[in-house]
């Protein structure tokens, strides 16, 4: 029996949410040239072996363009799913789905991450 | 709460056709009807008005209806001129006021029902309870820690101008209850109509709660459920802009802390 104000204000503002919108921006303006990036070295692949790819991964500047793209793409699909969660999920599943979203970005890019390095570094 | 379709015991069946008046120039009026009191479904019950007896607008044909044919119909209206926000309700699928819209600008049969998303009272009159306390919420009064002046506070011309185009805001509701998110958090998201109201405040030049002001919205669901769909400016019969008074408070919060 909590009176509609009190409903209202509930457990108080949390206080963020800022951060959250900003750096949805940020990557988004990143993810511009980076997108563009990434569209061309596919373009500039297609069709090419293995080793030409891993070739041109050795060059520093692409496999640093590679790993900023992956981060700036990842983190903005994460950022932009939790906002569908918190929209449409409701009840206990809201924070399963926060989970998985996070565990499921994170993973996606250590390995992206581990594929890149291994292709720069390896033999 | 999401749902993909309504509840058993809110889909609207087909209602009573009420018998046509005596006249020559009938509109057709489809209008959504339920009471608490008789544990039946929501219907759409059909109406005839003589055009030629009527007044030009929704609400002028809503009073006919009850004056003449039934008078079970329930609405809130006052002022009958787009001031007081009571006529609110949707409108040939539009959130409007139903004295500031047209019966000429609607095709077809008039359908009418209650403002969406929100607990019906009865017929067309929305329970608007949780609107009015969230408005309480925010604080919408001058807040001030300087010693209250022998006279008025001062506010400089361009400062009052900056209120141009919120303090308009009648809080009829029509903008919250056509937002798509405010139908799926409304618990937690405050809306447009009273993050407009909210943003009235943190622009006013005399106000000195401006942070703790921003302090209180700064949350993803109070704040940030606004996902700039615009339904909200399109509804408005004032012609108002929440979306935009949303996007100022947002970058307010940026310029906080940057």
């Amino acid at each position: 029996m909590k009176t509609p104000l009190g409903m209202v204000r509930g457990l108080g503002s949390a206080k963020t949410g800022t951060e959250h919108w900003w750096l949805q921006r940020v990557t988004a303006i990143a993810n511009i040239p980076l997108v563009l990036f990434l569209v061309i070295f596919i373009l500039c692949h297609l069709g090419a072996d293995r080793a030409a790819l891993v070739a041109s991964v050795k060059h520093p500047l692409i496999a640093i363009a590679l790993i900023a793209s992956f981060l700036s793409i990842l983190w903005h699909m994460r950022l932009g799913m939790q906002v569908v969660i918190e929209d449409y999920v409701h009840g206990g599943w809201r924070i399963a789905c926060l989970l998985g979203n996070a565990f499921f970005t994170i993973a996606l890019g250590v390995a992206a991450l581990y594929a890149i390095l291994s292709m720069s570094f390896g033999a | 709460m999401v749902a993909f379709s309504l509840p058993q015991n809110s889909k609207v069946d087909t209602g009573k056709a009420w018998p046509k008046p005596e006249g020559g120039d009938l509109r057709e009026f489809r209008i959504y009807r339920w009471s608490p009191d008789d544990h039946q479904n929501p219907r759409l019950d059909t109406y005839h008005v003589d055009m030629k007896s009527c007044g030009p607008m929704v609400l002028d044909a809503l009073i006919k209806i009850k004056n003449e044919q039934d008078a079970t119909l329930t609405f809130r209206r006052s002022c009958r001129e787009g001031i007081c926000g009571s006529c609110a309700m949707n409108i040939d699928g539009t959130n409007t006021l139903a004295c500031l819209k047209s019966i000429d600008d609607v095709k077809g049969p008039v359908k009418i029902y209650p403002l969406p998303h929100m607990p019906v009272v009865k017929d067309l009159v929305p329970d608007l309870t949780r609107f009015y306390a969230q408005h309480r919420s925010i604080e919408p009064w001058l807040k001030t820690s300087t010693p209250t002046p022998q006279a008025e506070w001062k506010q400089s011309r361009p400062d009052r101008a900056k209120l141009d185009g919120l303090y308009e805001c009648i809080l009829c509701a029509c903008c919250s209850t056509s937002c798509p998110s405010y139908w799926w958090n409304g618990d937690r998201y405050l809306g447009p109509a009273v993050l407009l109201q909210a943003y009235r405040w943190l622009i006013d030049s005399r106000d000195e709660g401006t942070g703790e002001r921003l302090d209180n919205l700064e949350d993803p669901f109070r704040l940030y459920r606004c996902h700039t769909i615009m339904n909200c400016a399109k509804a408005c019969p004032k012609h108002l802009n929440p979306a935009k008074a949303i996007a100022e408070i947002k970058k307010m919060m940026v310029e906080r802390r940057l």
